[in-house]
């Protein structure tokens, strides 16, 4: 929008002791404790910490935006000489769309269905006059054509439904820099997009940004992507920063503990270990939903106090699997086999003992526990129902687990709402963990996790297993998990087992296209990384 | 969140943390918050439920005592005037409370008993059991509801037991539908799949996987159906085939007494005789409304803005 030359040091946002408290269960309470930023005009800064760090609450507070239930305390945020604690809301909606720009999380749920995506792109640009229409729709398709969106001439006339979520996410961007804004906040755009996808995003955003020279505040839980984006990083926790530096210096030698544990957090990988005596093998399994046949053929054996990690893409057949082996879905033929015996095939004929000994942790923690139960409830459950236990013996053994799970009694009468993912996540182990269970199958436990809180629950997983001697067959699609927990690996396409070997042998080369594909797109720790990667890929992403 | 360790460790995770309240607190906390039509029809509701409760006591007169002077008016010895064959109007109201209340709360009970059950055991099945229940419903439905009471109520008799009986099997089809709606949703979450794997009973999946997760539409439903089967004893009452004299009820006294109302021109309470009974049915059904919105306005999530 500013059509004077801009100077690289000049500061355009600068926010000082910012606070902001949110309303919940009847009171307030600080989210943001007093936060210093300060960005100039061109610079990218990344925020970073857990979930429930305060980034997205700061990174809206620095639109001068609050959302419903906060209310901004404190401190002071100027934008360009704009004061935006004290600025009405009307001269806010004149800066938004088109001197600030915001990219949210999930960009399906954020266009409009029944609007197609060029008229969206354009809309900003458009209706606050910053250029007449018919050049706004040449210019978004210049954007679409620099964001490497194919066809860029015309898949501004598509609906949101008709493209892909990665494709969606970029005409947000588009659209974010249609009227050349100064900032633009990117809360986590590329979270919920696949390791593929993600580098051609990320590759796409980095490139615009650097070349209209706009500030960006870039927010995200994943480390790796933040080193690829940010000049400088900053580190929340608990609302408070715990250190900012630029991105080299904050990666080679970062101050605080705190970040350190963060920075540690891809190096977690099991030694692995071979197995032979097989607890649970399936055998020529063959099953259909309907009409439509899922697995073909489906041979896997699963040895006894190991980890067999299942990959593929989604709709491979890893979670079916998952369903014959618990019996939720009976196969067509083939059959399961468990410490020698095959198992019935449908759920109501096996026995208490067999269902006990086959445990399952699902993906969402949030809906695989009962929202009206205490956590005493939920894990106290399987120790009465299999175990029998009752009154005191059943509490010890509920703190005693809680324990085992690196959490305490004070857990034991708070409902599943009350817990944070990981422990919510932790309290699912627990109930599996309660049923002493001889094999417990994991469906991508971790994928719905902040990396660092994924980090616990495997290390968690992996301790339990060497304390226990538990089975675990873990479904995944994230290669930085497989690598840290698994011994064996099942890679599954279209309905089939690829190969089935040890993770030295899966991993390593040659490859399969896919795998090669999988394997190269995972972020690392460095900061040249995606430069890297992408002058490798001669075709460009 | 008091300590925070250097690193990350799994129990200082920020989680939405509540503080511990005790259930009287947290009722306090809730009527604090209630808006003056909730306490309204709070106030109203225990005004009624004291009254049927205590109808002895309040009462001045016996449910059935006759009196010498027929259509007595207003004031004197009794406040309300007597009706057609010399009962105290005041009196009756009174009873009439107590008794039109206790037979629609039996009979609502009783409908969601058959048609939550059912609805739930629809809702987990899903089987052929469901398709059987619910067309069956379906034609319990095409029915006109008070033809179709009208018609039992010929058959079997009007004795109260079979009063409640079939209204309640009628209204049950409206649970029924209800509860399978919602418990549909429920039924395919992965707590439920994980009880299944457990080895959980029906029962147990219906009572505490399932029925915890829908009560409050259920609640608010009830408050609903208790105006519904009300209004409609009042009505099966006002036809003659509801409940039987001497039991004093509001709809046939509307009925017995509804001749007064030509007499508005010589005296305007005699008008409002028949009226009165007519009154306490739309009261209470007003208020029991006011706190089932205030209800349905708590549970559905919404947020006020602060």
């Amino acid at each position: 929008m500013s059509t004077e030359p801009v100077s690289k040091d000049r500061i355009l946002l600068e926010m000082r002791d910012v606070r902001i408290d949110g309303f919940s269960d009847e009171r307030w309470h600080q989210i943001i404790k007093g936060v210093n930023l300060t960005l100039r005009r061109g610079e990218i800064l990344g925020l970073i910490g857990e979930s429930g760090a305060g980034k997205s609450t700061l990174g809206k507070a620095a639109m001068g935006y609050t959302q419903p239930g906060c209310k901004l305390t404190g401190g002071s945020i100027l934008f360009d000489g704009i004061d935006l604690v004290k600025a009405s809301d009307a001269e806010k909606r004149r800066l938004w769309g088109t001197r600030i720009a915001y990219v949210a999380q999930s960009a399906a749920a954020s266009f409009n269905p029944a609007h197609r995506l060029i008229d969206q792109t354009v809309e900003a640009a458009t209706r606050r006059g910053i250029r007449p229409d018919a050049e706004s729709r040449a210019d978004a398709v210049q954007l679409f054509r620099a964001l490497q969106l194919p066809k860029p001439e015309t898949i501004g006339s598509r609906y949101p439904h008709q493209v892909s979520g990665g494709q969606l996410q970029r005409v947000m961007t588009a659209m974010a820099m249609s009227p050349r804004p100064d900032l633009i906040i990117f809360d986590e755009p590329t979270t919920a997009l696949d390791v593929t996808t993600q580098v051609e995003v990320l590759s796409a955003m980095r490139n615009i940004v650097e070349e209209f020279n706009t500030a960006a505040i870039y927010i995200t839980h994943d480390l790796a992507v933040v080193a690829q984006m940010a000049d400088t990083i900053k580190v929340l926790r608990y609302g408070e920063e715990v250190e900012e530096a630029p991105t080299r210096q904050m990666l080679t030698e970062p101050k605080q503990a705190y970040t350190r544990s963060l920075w540690s957090v891809r190096a977690l990988e099991k030694p692995e270990v071979k197995g032979d005596d097989i607890i649970l093998s399936i055998d020529h399994v063959d099953a259909a939903y309907g009409p439509f046949k899922v697995l073909h053929d489906v041979n896997i054996s699963i040895p006894r106090g190991r980890t067999v990690a299942v990959v593929g893409e989604s709709g491979s057949g890893k979670s079916t699997t998952a369903r014959v082996i618990t019996g939720l879905l009976p196969p067509l033929s083939g059959s399961v086999i468990f410490n020698g015996e095959p198992l019935p095939a449908a759920l109501k004929d096996r026995s208490k003992d067999q269902l006990q000994r086959i445990q399952m942790i699902y993906q969402m923690a949030d809906t695989a526990m009962n929202p009206r139960q205490t956590v005493f409830d939920i894990i106290a459950r399987p120790l009465e129902f299999y175990l029998g236990l009752k009154g005191k013996a059943r509490e010890d053994r509920v703190v005693e687990l809680l324990k085992m799970i690196e959490l305490d009694e004070s857990f034991m009468d708070r409902l599943p709402s009350e817990l944070s993912g990981g422990q919510k996540q932790r309290i699912c182990i627990a109930r599996a963990l309660a049923a002493e269970p001889d094999i417990i199958i994991c469906d991508e436990v971790t994928s719905a996790l902040d990396q660092i809180v994924q980090e616990g629950i495997l290390k968690l997983l992996l301790r339990l297993q060497k304390e226990f001697n538990i089975t675990y067959l873990f479904i995944t699609h994230d290669i930085a998990t497989v690598k840290a927990i698994s011994d064996e690996i099942v890679v599954m396409f279209q309905g089939k087992v690829v190969e089935q070997g040890l993770k030295s042998e899966i991993l390593s080369p040659p490859f399969p296209d896919y795998t090669q594909l999988l394997l190269s797109s995972v972020p690392e720790m460095d900061p040249d990384w995606l430069t890297n990667l992408l002058s490798a890929r001669p075709d460009g992403p | 969140m008091t300590d925070q360790p250097d690193t990350y460790a799994a129990a200082a995770e920020v989680g939405a943390v509540r503080k511990r309240r005790t259930r009287l607190e947290r009722v306090g906390l809730l009527l604090k918050s209630a808006p003056p039509s909730a306490w309204f029809g709070m106030i109203v509701v225990t005004l009624y439920i004291l009254v049927a409760i205590f109808a002895d006591v309040i009462a001045p007169y016996g449910e059935a005592e006759i009196h010498p002077v027929p259509f007595a008016p207003w004031g004197g010895e009794f406040l309300f005037g007597t009706d057609q064959i010399g009962r105290d109007v005041l009196t009756r109201l009174i009873y009439g409370a107590r008794n039109t209340m206790g037979i629609a709360l039996a009979t609502t009970m009783l409908s969601f008993l058959i048609g939550g059950g059912l609805g739930l055991v629809a809702a987990i099945n899903r089987s052929w059991l469901d398709q059987f229940l619910s067309r069956f419903v379906d034609v319990l439905m095409a029915i006109p509801s008070l033809i179709f009471a009208l018609m039992l109520l010929s058959i079997f008799g009007s004795t109260v037991t079979s009063l409640i009986m079939i209204i309640a099997v009628l209204d049950s089809t409206r649970v029924f539908r209800l509860t399978r709606a919602v418990a549909v949703n429920v039924a395919v979450m992965d707590y439920v799949e994980a009880a299944k794997l457990r080895g959980e009973g029906l029962s147990w999946i219906m009572r505490r996987e399932i029925l915890p997760n829908i009560l409050p539409p259920l609640v608010a439903e009830f408050g609903l159906r208790f105006c519904f089967v009300f209004l409609t004893i009042a009505a099966l009452s006002f036809l003659g085939v509801g409940i039987q004299p001497p039991t004093a009820d509001w709809g046939s006294m509307v009925r017995e007494n509804a001749s007064l109302i030509q007499f508005a021109k010589y005296d305007i309470t005699a008008a409002i005789t028949p009226l009165l009974p007519a009154a306490a049915i739309a009261l209470l059904t007003v208020a029991v409304n006011f706190i089932v919105d205030w209800f349905l306005h708590k549970t559905s999530g919404l947020r006020d803005e602060h």
